[in-house]
């Protein structure tokens, strides 16, 4: 009778004794691995060092009292991790399908309660104003977020600039229509053109901006070339791209996601942790590229300053 | 040996395929921070992975009857239980994201999201019923249960419907990939319904002549 030897272990797969020894060390250093990467960011880099080989930005005033310094999001997170829906609804794909889209040249109108309506080409709009540096948080209504270097131009100043009427206690912003050249819009996902809405008193506080750059380069296609808005304390979907109309107005504007579905999107739209999104909660957040939803989300996502442009109003109304 | 017989191990190979990516690219990004299989937003993107698979695999599932009624070839009932494990495995791993990842066992916060969130009871119900359908998939419930079993697993078209609703209203404007999976399941249903209604009639007839 034929009793089979049981298969010896191969010298392959035993474990070297020095490594066995210091077995505790490896699970501790993967661990901590673990535990570094679920709680901090994973990559980034200084502005300096970074950017995706588009037009430098010249005679940029930087060190904004603004400025947070919390560590950035690269430059490759940022630019490949969008939505916006005139470029596909799927936040990988505005990178590539905005690749061909020419934000030059590019024509703003301004309408409405102003003295003096008039359209600008891109480089008029901008030249009279001091390009700044702004190192914001980005809070996604989706609950994620990122820290973004934008340069860009105070809001206040250009709405000083085309002189608002009496009459006028809102500003409306609009995206470019043009189906041929933002291939999504042929879809009926949203209902185009992109429009966008603040108060007044909002778009006139001073960490209102319209970007035009990002980390110290013109703005990338997908981020919202060539021109868009950043209000850090509202939801990134208030950030309305490639605009090319603003429009002052005495009454106030329906912006798009609030038309779409106005029992998850209002108006406001200020980052709030207390009230949460009818399908989510806003009471954490990603930070991006974290694995964790540990990020405890902040009022008006931290911007306190605005706070007093809310007094007297019911936040969980006006959502 | 059957065809069948070779090609189950390659299916149970292959529908682990995303599960590797998934590990790898997760991998990727925890250990050299690159991102570049899983996007800037790892989280995100396992959610809807291991979602995906899960109603991917359901459908697959459900697909094997109508394969077999269709073409005569009777083997292929052989893959269906695996086929549906598949989705539940890849249902848990979801469910898991969910419970660690998503709110890191704050039960407070899940338990508020289940009540509230209707989206997230229908997934949690279909959750339950896919549970329920694996743990009973073994010989041993089958011959316990008796006809019961029939009736239990049946459910796996509760799960359906409820895996494309949860899918549906978790979209925040482009509905057309649920919409795929709606009409993909309203045909597996329909086929279903159609035997049902054949099944009676030929019942029926020898009673009426």
């Amino acid at each position: 009778m034929l009793i089979k030897k049981a298969a010896d272990i191969r010298s392959s797969e035993i474990t070297p004794k020095s490594l066995y020894l210091r077995r505790r060390e490896f699970i501790q250093a993967s661990a901590a691995a673990l535990v570094a990467a679920g709680c901090g960011t994973l990559a980034g880099d200084d502005v300096a060092a970074q950017g995706g080989g588009l037009t430098k930005l010249q005679n940029v005033k930087k060190g904004s009292a603004f400025n947070t310094t919390e560590k950035l999001n690269s430059y490759d997170d940022i630019t490949s991790y969008n939505n916006f829906y005139e470029f596909g609804t799927d936040k990988g794909e505005p990178k590539q399908s905005s690749k061909n889209f020419k934000p030059r040249p590019w024509t703003i109108a301004v309408e409405g309660e102003v003295v003096k309506p008039a359209t600008y080409q891109l480089e008029d709009f901008i030249k009279p104003y001091t390009l700044e540096e702004r190192i914001y948080r980005m809070r996604c209504v989706e609950a994620w977020s990122m820290v973004i270097p934008w340069v860009g131009i105070p809001l206040a100043d250009v709405i000083k600039h085309v002189q608002p009427t009496s009459r006028a206690k809102f500003v409306e912003f609009t995206t470019l229509l043009d189906p041929s050249r933002m291939p999504y819009q042929r879809s009926r996902v949203l209902d185009w053109p992109y429009v966008e809405g603040l108060r007044l008193d909002e778009a006139q506080h001073p960490l209102a901006i319209l970007a035009v750059g990002l980390y110290g380069e013109v703005l990338p296609n997908q981020n919202g070339a060539p021109l868009r808005l950043v209000v850090p304390w509202k939801y990134g979907f208030k950030g309305i791209k490639s605009i090319v109309k603003m429009r002052l107005l005495e009454k106030q504007p329906v912006n798009t996601w609030q038309r779409m579905a106005p029992n998850e999107y209002g108006f406001y739209a200020n980052v709030n942790p207390n009230v949460d999104h009818p399908r989510w909660s806003q009471a954490k957040e990603t930070r991006l590229p974290g694995l964790f939803r540990n990020h405890p989300t902040q009022m008006f996502n931290g911007y306190d300053q605005v706070a007093s442009l809310y007094s007297g109003l019911d936040l969980r109304k006006n959502f | 040996m059957k065809a069948i017989a070779y090609l189950k191990p390659v299916i149970f190979a292959a529908a682990l395929i995303p599960a590797a990516a998934l590990a790898y690219g997760v991998s990727l990004a925890l250990v050299y921070g690159d991102t570049r299989h899983v996007g800037a937003d790892p989280l995100d993107y396992i959610t809807d992975q291991t979602g995906w698979w899960a109603l991917t695999f359901l459908m697959i599932a459900l697909c094997v009857t109508p394969i077999r009624r269709l073409t005569g070839w009777n083997a292929v009932i052989r893959l269906r239980r695996m086929l549906g494990l598949f989705s539940f495995f890849y249902a848990l791993l979801h469910m898991l994201t969910w419970l660690v990842l998503l709110n890191f066992f704050d039960v407070d916060a899940m338990v508020k999201d289940v009540i509230k969130r209707p989206y997230i009871t229908v997934g949690m119900a279909t959750f339950l019923i896919l549970s329920a359908l694996a743990m009973t998939s073994n010989r041993f419930a089958v011959r316990v249960l008796g006809r019961k079993w029939q009736t239990l697993h049946r459910f796996v078209y509760v799960a359906a419907i409820g895996g494309v609703i949860h899918f549906w209203w978790l979209v925040k404007a482009d509905i057309t990939e649920p919409r795929r999976y709606a009409v993909i399941l309203a045909v597996l249903l329909a086929f279903r319904v159609w035997w049902a209604v054949q099944k009676r009639s030929a019942k029926t007839r020898p009673a009426v002549a």
